[in-house]
């Protein structure tokens, strides 16, 4: 299941909502994201103007349609790919702020691998094919923030070894 | 044909979205961004570094050379940054 919403969430109850009658999971993975009020490109730099740099607010903008459809393909992939007995993907858009929630990711397989590895790709490939957008705002003004290498190298691992032979 | 715009795009652009008629001899996404660059200097703008632009036809990602057709719905926006 899939859910984009502006309303906040509650893992404990989503994870009990997917879980309630089950007797087949064996393992859940529950992963949530939340936006921290770190500063910019030299975060923990101790630079004097860090405090005056720090996040006053996130506003996820998203591509409706567009962003339902990736995660659900996004999420039959990982149920290709490993034996879930459920999963969940919940993200939110628009303006929030330090220490909300952003998104929500749960596993439920009848063993703990799948539950783990199958969480860390969902996260994952999100990051690098869900059309989202983050504009940070700061005391200085504001600024979409900039895709990162290290999310797309930790896409890519995933990749199946019969693709990249493919290639 | 509806053109779509996210992030800083749509702030460079100005508009969120906007129904174009390119001519016949724009058949790919690389021929659309030549003809919409030639709109306006906004466009232009918008454009003007297309490392960091990305696009999606229909709502799938696709490719500068990805043919397009009368009646698609075409997105350009910035590498996404959710999660």
């Amino acid at each position: 299941m899939i859910r984009v919403q502006r309303e906040d969430f509650d893992p404990g109850q989503e994870l009990a909502r997917l879980t309630v009658g089950r007797t087949d999971i064996g393992g859940v993975m529950l992963f949530c994201g939340l936006v921290r009020d770190m500063v910019g490109p030299s975060e923990g730099s101790g630079d004097k103007n860090a405090a005056a740099e720090r996040i006053r607010t996130m506003t996820l903008e998203h591509y409706p349609g567009m962003t339902e459809k990736m995660l659900a393909a996004i999420e039959a992939e990982a149920q290709a790919r490993w034996p879930l007995q459920a999963s969940l993907i919940v993200h939110r858009y628009g303006r929030l702020h330090p220490g909300e929630n952003i998104v929500l990711v749960i596993t439920c397989s009848a063993h703990r691998q799948a539950a783990y590895e199958a969480n860390m790709f969902l996260v994952d490939w999100l990051k690098t094919k869900a059309p989202f957008w983050k504009l940070e705002e700061r005391a200085s003004g504001t600024s979409w923030v900039a895709a990162r290498a290290g999310d797309d190298a930790a896409a890519v691992r995933w990749t199946k070894p019969g693709a990249k032979a493919a290639e | 044909m509806r053109i779509l715009y996210f992030a800083w795009l749509r702030q460079k652009v100005g508009a969120g979205e906007e129904e174009v008629s390119p001519p016949d001899a724009v058949k790919t996404v690389a021929a659309l961004v030549a003809w919409l660059k030639a709109k306006s200097p906004a466009h232009a703008a918008a454009f003007a570094n297309m490392q960091a632009v990305r696009v999606a036809i229909n709502q799938e990602f696709a490719d500068w050379n990805a043919p397009i057709a009368e009646g698609d719905e075409i997105a350009f926006f910035p590498p996404v940054t959710g999660g």
